[in-house]
């Protein structure tokens, strides 16, 4: 039981508003201790899968080219384009961005839009723009629920797209996994059943966003 | 063969480039401990390899240490002015959506082109890393174009990406942290214990019960580790092959795949998947951290429940 105190310790940290880097740090410690880890040892893993997962930071190399596309007015000219087209409306944008995500990541195509890349540089301006086009008194928590409305929406997109595509890493992990357990299964059938929870997902958020223009 | 190394050889040069660039910046308010942050994660993705786990593990703690102690902070990398930015908008109008494109549409060209490129037998990029290299060539073409179309100075693009990684701050490298502890959890036998837990206390005879055991410990177990890839071996070798596939003649397939899905539900609810949910709140300049978490309850919840039902009303 004891090395699930890093569970405890990260609920806690995270709750207590510690800096979360420290959290982590203190929660891998706390468990590779408890379940008879050298210190010493447990600091050397981490650093193991810290250079093993660098690819999850490696996607960030694209952050100058965004900044070149704000320094350029990128933000300004999706602002202004959305605010001249009276039938773009907040729910609207949103609904054919999540419609777009779901079906290019049901391609395979999932790093060609995300937070970085699409979200702060185009959509967090478009639907700005139009909640400011509907509402010109509205408030910065307003505009502030909008674009974390559209972030959640580029989320919802990307979960539950990616699972339609064959060689998706859960899929593949799925598969790996029913293997070595003795169960052979093709790719198709598991990816044909991530489609009934993707049209959920899109009526139910979509459903979400389309009542956004209602109030 | 192209695989990681290139992504990892930008990276580096990037990062480091931050670092001497802020190392340089003397009004910076922690001018020292903001450059030897970059400069530690360009040692990283320069020379990681060569570093050892220990190494490794050292180098983690003083990035940590740095953060932890308010010694990165943000300063004035040079950009255009608010007044410049509406002229160059009015200026090139939706012509400037064009390089913005270039990056999607490079990644997806090269992800389908590049499984067929081999040279004298051996594939030019690595197959399995096909999409990052192609974003980053998509990354070096696009930077290419706008320079020579709108011509900004030539430190622009570094400067550019570090007015945005100060931007971001510490919660740049949560992702790759949380990732490690995963590992780190898993040494430590957390997986284990926590299925072991789940498959006790599994009540007998009624399966919508012990589905929604199943789908339940998916998003939990998913929301404490931020990730659904951790918790599906867990919960699959605890309660789904044994329980739902075994004693009850469910389908594998549904129970694997819609299980996984559940996962995601969960995904949508935490902390822990930084990249997804803290990083954009930073981003997006969201005062609350967990405003997006707050915009997804409402989707995750009705779509776990659908979930829940389509094991219980298909897999059996």
């Amino acid at each position: 039981m004891w090395p699930l105190i890093g569970i405890a310790v990260i609920i806690l940290g995270f709750a207590l508003r510690f800096n979360p880097l420290l959290v982590v740090v203190v929660a891998a410690l706390a468990s590779g201790i408890a379940a008879g880890m050298n210190p010493l040892a447990v600091v050397a893993a981490f650093g193991k899968a810290f250079n093993a997962n660098r690819y999850v930071s490696a996607p960030w190399i694209i952050l100058p080219v965004i900044g070149l596309l704000e320094r350029a007015g990128l933000r300004e000219r999706a602002r202004d384009l959305i605010a001249g087209t009276a039938a773009a409306t907040t729910g609207r944008i949103l609904i054919v961005y999540l419609l777009l995500r779901q079906a290019t990541a049901a391609l395979g195509l999932t790093t060609i839009a995300g937070h970085a890349q699409t979200v702060r540089p185009l959509l967090a301006p478009m639907v700005d723009a139009a909640a400011t086009r509907a509402d010109p008194a509205i408030s910065e928590a307003g505009r502030q629920k909008i674009r974390a409305m559209a972030a959640a929406t580029d989320n919802v997109g990307v979960f539950f797209g990616e699972d339609i595509f064959l060689a998706v890493a859960s899929i593949l992990l799925i598969k790996g996994f029913l293997e070595t357990n003795g169960i052979v299964v093709a790719p198709l059938q598991l990816s044909v059943w991530a489609i009934p929870t993707a049209v959920a997902a899109f009526l139910v958020h979509g459903f979400r966003l389309w009542r956004l223009d209602r109030r | 063969m192209i695989g990681l190394n290139f992504l990892y050889l930008i990276a580096g040069v990037l990062f480091g480039g931050w670092s001497l660039l802020t190392f340089a910046d003397r009004s910076h308010p922690q001018r020292f401990g903001s450059a030897a942050f970059w400069g530690l994660l360009a040692v990283s993705f320069l020379a990681g390899d060569a570093l050892g786990d220990l190494g490794n593990g050292v180098l983690v703690l003083v990035l940590v240490a740095i953060a932890g102690t308010g010694n990165l902070a943000r300063g004035t990398a040079p950009t255009s002015s608010d007044a410049d930015r509406e002229a160059s908008a009015a200026r090139h109008r939706n012509r400037l959506f064009v390089p913005a494109l270039i990056v999607p549409a490079v990644a997806l060209v090269g992800t389908f082109l590049f499984k067929h490129i081999t040279i004298a037998g051996a594939p030019l990029v690595d197959p399995k890393q096909v999409t990052l290299v192609s974003l980053g060539l998509g990354m070096l073409v696009a930077t290419a174009v706008i320079l020579i179309w709108l011509r900004p100075p030539v430190a622009a693009p570094l400067h550019e990406g570090r007015r945005l990684a100060e931007a971001i701050g510490w919660p740049i490298i949560l992702p790759q942290m949380l990732a490690s502890l995963g590992a780190v959890f898993a040494a430590a036998g957390v997986g284990q214990i926590v299925g072991g837990i789940a498959g006790q206390i599994i009540p007998d005879g009624s399966v919508f019960l012990a589905v929604l055991a199943f789908t339940l410990g998916m998003a939990v177990f998913t929301m404490v580790m931020g990730n659904a890839f951790a918790a599906f071996p867990v919960m699959m070798a605890a309660v789904g092959l044994p329980v739902l596939v075994g004693t009850l003649h469910g389908d594998p397939v549904i129970v694997a795949a819609v299980g996984m899905l559940s996962g995601f539900c969960g995904t949508l609810l935490t902390p822990m998947a930084a990249n997804f949910n803290v990083v954009p709140a930073v981003l997006l300049e969201l005062d609350d951290r967990n405003a997006v978490i707050k915009a997804q309850v409402a989707t995750a919840i009705p779509l776990f429940v659908f979930n829940t039902l389509l094991i219980w009303g298909f897999a059996f």
